[in-house]
């Protein structure tokens, strides 16, 4: 990859990171309160997305429940929060994250024991069992859900919860802790999939029995990561739970754990940007179906719109949109950069 | 044979294993000492692979025990074990195409010193395994393609770093499943120069087709039929042996 005509890669893909993170910081100096609320909304979704590439993309385990631990930290920002002032970030937030890992725990200890399409089935199973307990039990308010009262705020010993530090109520602030959790997550995560544990994970991912064979423990690995996958979920859900300002068993659903891995498959497996381009695609294309002034009365059926662009993509974009620009290249070069592409796998 | 002068590394006990009505492998014992190559020859289906597989943990035995360094491993699960200096290679290529040859190695060398708790320090600077990785690769003879992706190196270069990665995990025991297989005779020449070469520091149990070669590099050769020993001993013992003979050689 190195001689390729691009330059240096590494270089190329840390501009491309960092010129997303400028741009998303200077939005909110143009941006009106719909678009403000939408892009703080895919920010969250995209680092639910970041969350599931941890382990679909560079450990190999496909997990179809991944909403479970999204809803999690919804439903634990509103449960845990003061029924009638705002609750403290500093704790609220942590609590959120915990409880979602611990979920992350139970059902990746059980369904770690499982491979391939087995694993797909029992971690979908678990997620159903999670959204069935807030559905059909009075617990977060059934199928109707639940409101958050007052939106926390992030107060430091004794200060006045008059004038808190940052107050999650506004929309400016929500977007601004939302993007720096977005840059966090992602900085993090490029660091861990350097470490040995990232470096094994890959291995893992490659040829498990081998990682065996050469005397790693295999499972400790990926219950590890499941749970640090858990926690990051529970991030965004937390995030989405307090910038609506209210939860329901929605969140918990099959439909989110489908739709988060879409984002990542549409943006590159294998790339934390193909998780990030990925939910900008997966939102915005949500959006133009949905949009009426441009579809008009079809616009309802959006569902089908969506369904055949994103068929359609994956058809003709096999590495998701990641993979595009070495597509390109290599269709105007008549080569195929297949091998080369292949050893930027694992790096963000 | 004294323990001194050629200490077993690895001891296996009446290891048998069924599966449902097959016996696969039929009460089979063997040692491997260091500073022996030790052959098990058979035809297709004898139960060479499954006496790896049950020697390196990866498959349990129905009956019988594998000793490691005077140790009972029976029990033990494959990573243990390999952690504990057994090392294998497979018949069927099992390494990490995307990675470049170096960080195959590294990876392997990684199972030494695992610290998956440091996760801000990045893999390429744990210089116990690097080093380890460089040493293994060398050795192999893949120096000169360190930084090529593993998938872009030939039949026989992947077989050498089937055996780097091996020895990047610092074994006192190896169990190679064919590592000649679809060599050219070039590349047999280098193998079998390396398996000379590691002879030394090394017990190696050797499962391997090529007859030339098996009777070339091997100290002792074991002969399975159907999953049970007909003949073991050296290889005039095993070249002379009249049962051999009939139900291997002879079949040829």
């Amino acid at each position: 990859m190195a001689e390729s005509s691009s330059g240096n890669p590494g270089l190329a893909r840390g501009l491309f990171v960092a010129l997303c993170g400028l741009a998303l910081a200077a939005y909110p100096l143009v941006a009106g309160a719909f678009g403000l609320d939408l892009v703080t909304k895919i920010m969250v979704y995209a680092i639910f997305a970041l969350s599931l590439e941890l382990l679909v993309g560079a450990t190999g385990l496909v997990c179809f429940g991944h909403a479970a631990f999204f809803g999690i930290g919804a439903y634990a920002a509103v449960l845990l929060s003061p029924a009638s002032e705002p609750g403290n970030l500093l704790w609220l937030l942590p609590a959120s994250m915990l409880a979602a890992a611990a979920f992350a725990l139970f059902m990746g200890a059980l369904s770690l024991r499982t491979q391939g399409v087995y694993f797909i089935m029992v971690t979908l199973a678990f997620a159903q069992m999670a959204y069935y307990v807030v559905h059909d039990t009075p617990l977060g308010g059934g199928t109707d859900g639940i409101y958050l009262n007052a939106k926390p705020v992030l107060a430091i010993g004794g200060q006045d919860a008059g004038t808190p530090w940052l107050d999650l109520n506004q929309a400016g602030t929500i977007y601004g802790f939302t993007l720096a959790c977005l840059v966090a997550v992602f900085g993090f995560l490029a660091v861990l999939l350097r470490s040995r544990f990232g470096r094994a994970l890959a291995g893992i991912k490659a040829n498990e029995q081998r990682m065996r064979a050469t005397g790693f423990s295999t499972y400790p690995y990926k219950l590890a990561a499941f749970v640090i996958s858990g926690a990051i979920a529970g991030l965004a859900g937390f995030l989405f739970g307090v910038k609506d300002g209210f939860v329901n068993p929605e969140l918990m659903s099959w439909h989110l754990s489908g739709a988060v891995l879409i984002m990542i498959i549409l943006g590159g497996l294998g790339h934390l940007r193909g998780a990030l381009i990925g939910a900008f695609a997966f939102a915005l294309l949500q959006e133009f179906f949905k949009s009426e002034a441009i579809f008009g009365a079809f616009a309802k059926h959006w569902t089908l719109g969506l369904g055949l662009s994103i068929i359609a993509s994956v058809a003709l974009m096999p590495r998701g949109l990641v993979g595009l620009p070495g597509q390109v290249r290599a269709r105007l070069l008549g080569r195929s950069d297949a091998v080369a592409d292949h050893t930027t796998e694992g790096q963000p | 044979m004294t323990a001194d002068r050629s200490p077993i590394l690895l001891r296996g006990r009446g290891i048998t294993r069924r599966w449902g009505g097959l016996v696969a492998v039929n009460q089979v014992s063997l040692d491997l000492a260091r500073g022996q190559v030790h052959a098990v020859i058979g035809t297709n289906g004898a139960g060479k692979s499954t006496l790896i597989n049950i020697l390196s943990g990866e498959t349990p035995p129905s009956s019988g025990q594998v000793e490691l360094l005077g140790q009972d491993v029976t029990t033990w699960s494959q990573p243990k074990r390999a952690r504990a200096g057994l090392g294998r290679s497979y018949q069927r290529n099992t390494i990490y195409p995307a990675f470049t040859v170096f960080e195959n190695c590294r990876l392997a060398a990684q199972a030494r010193t695992p610290k998956p708790w440091f996760w801000w320090q990045d893999a390429r600077r744990c210089q116990a395994s690097t080093g380890a990785a460089r040493d293994a690769a060398a050795r192999a003879g893949l120096d000169a393609v360190l930084d090529r992706p593993a998938g872009l190196l030939s039949h026989g270069q992947k077989r050498q770093l089937e055996i780097a990665m091996c020895l990047a995990t610092a074994p006192q025991v190896l169990l190679l499943d064919e590592p000649l297989a679809g060599m050219g005779a070039e590349e047999t020449e280098r193998m079998l120069a390396l398996l000379a070469e590691l002879r030394a520091g090394h017990a190696i149990l050797l499962v391997e087709h090529d007859m030339d070669a098996v009777f070339r590099i091997a100290d002792a050769i074991t002969v399975m039929v159907n999953g049970t020993v007909i003949a073991s001993g050296t290889p005039d013992f095993v070249r002379h042996s009249a049962d051999v003979r009939t139900a291997y050689l002879g079949e040829h």
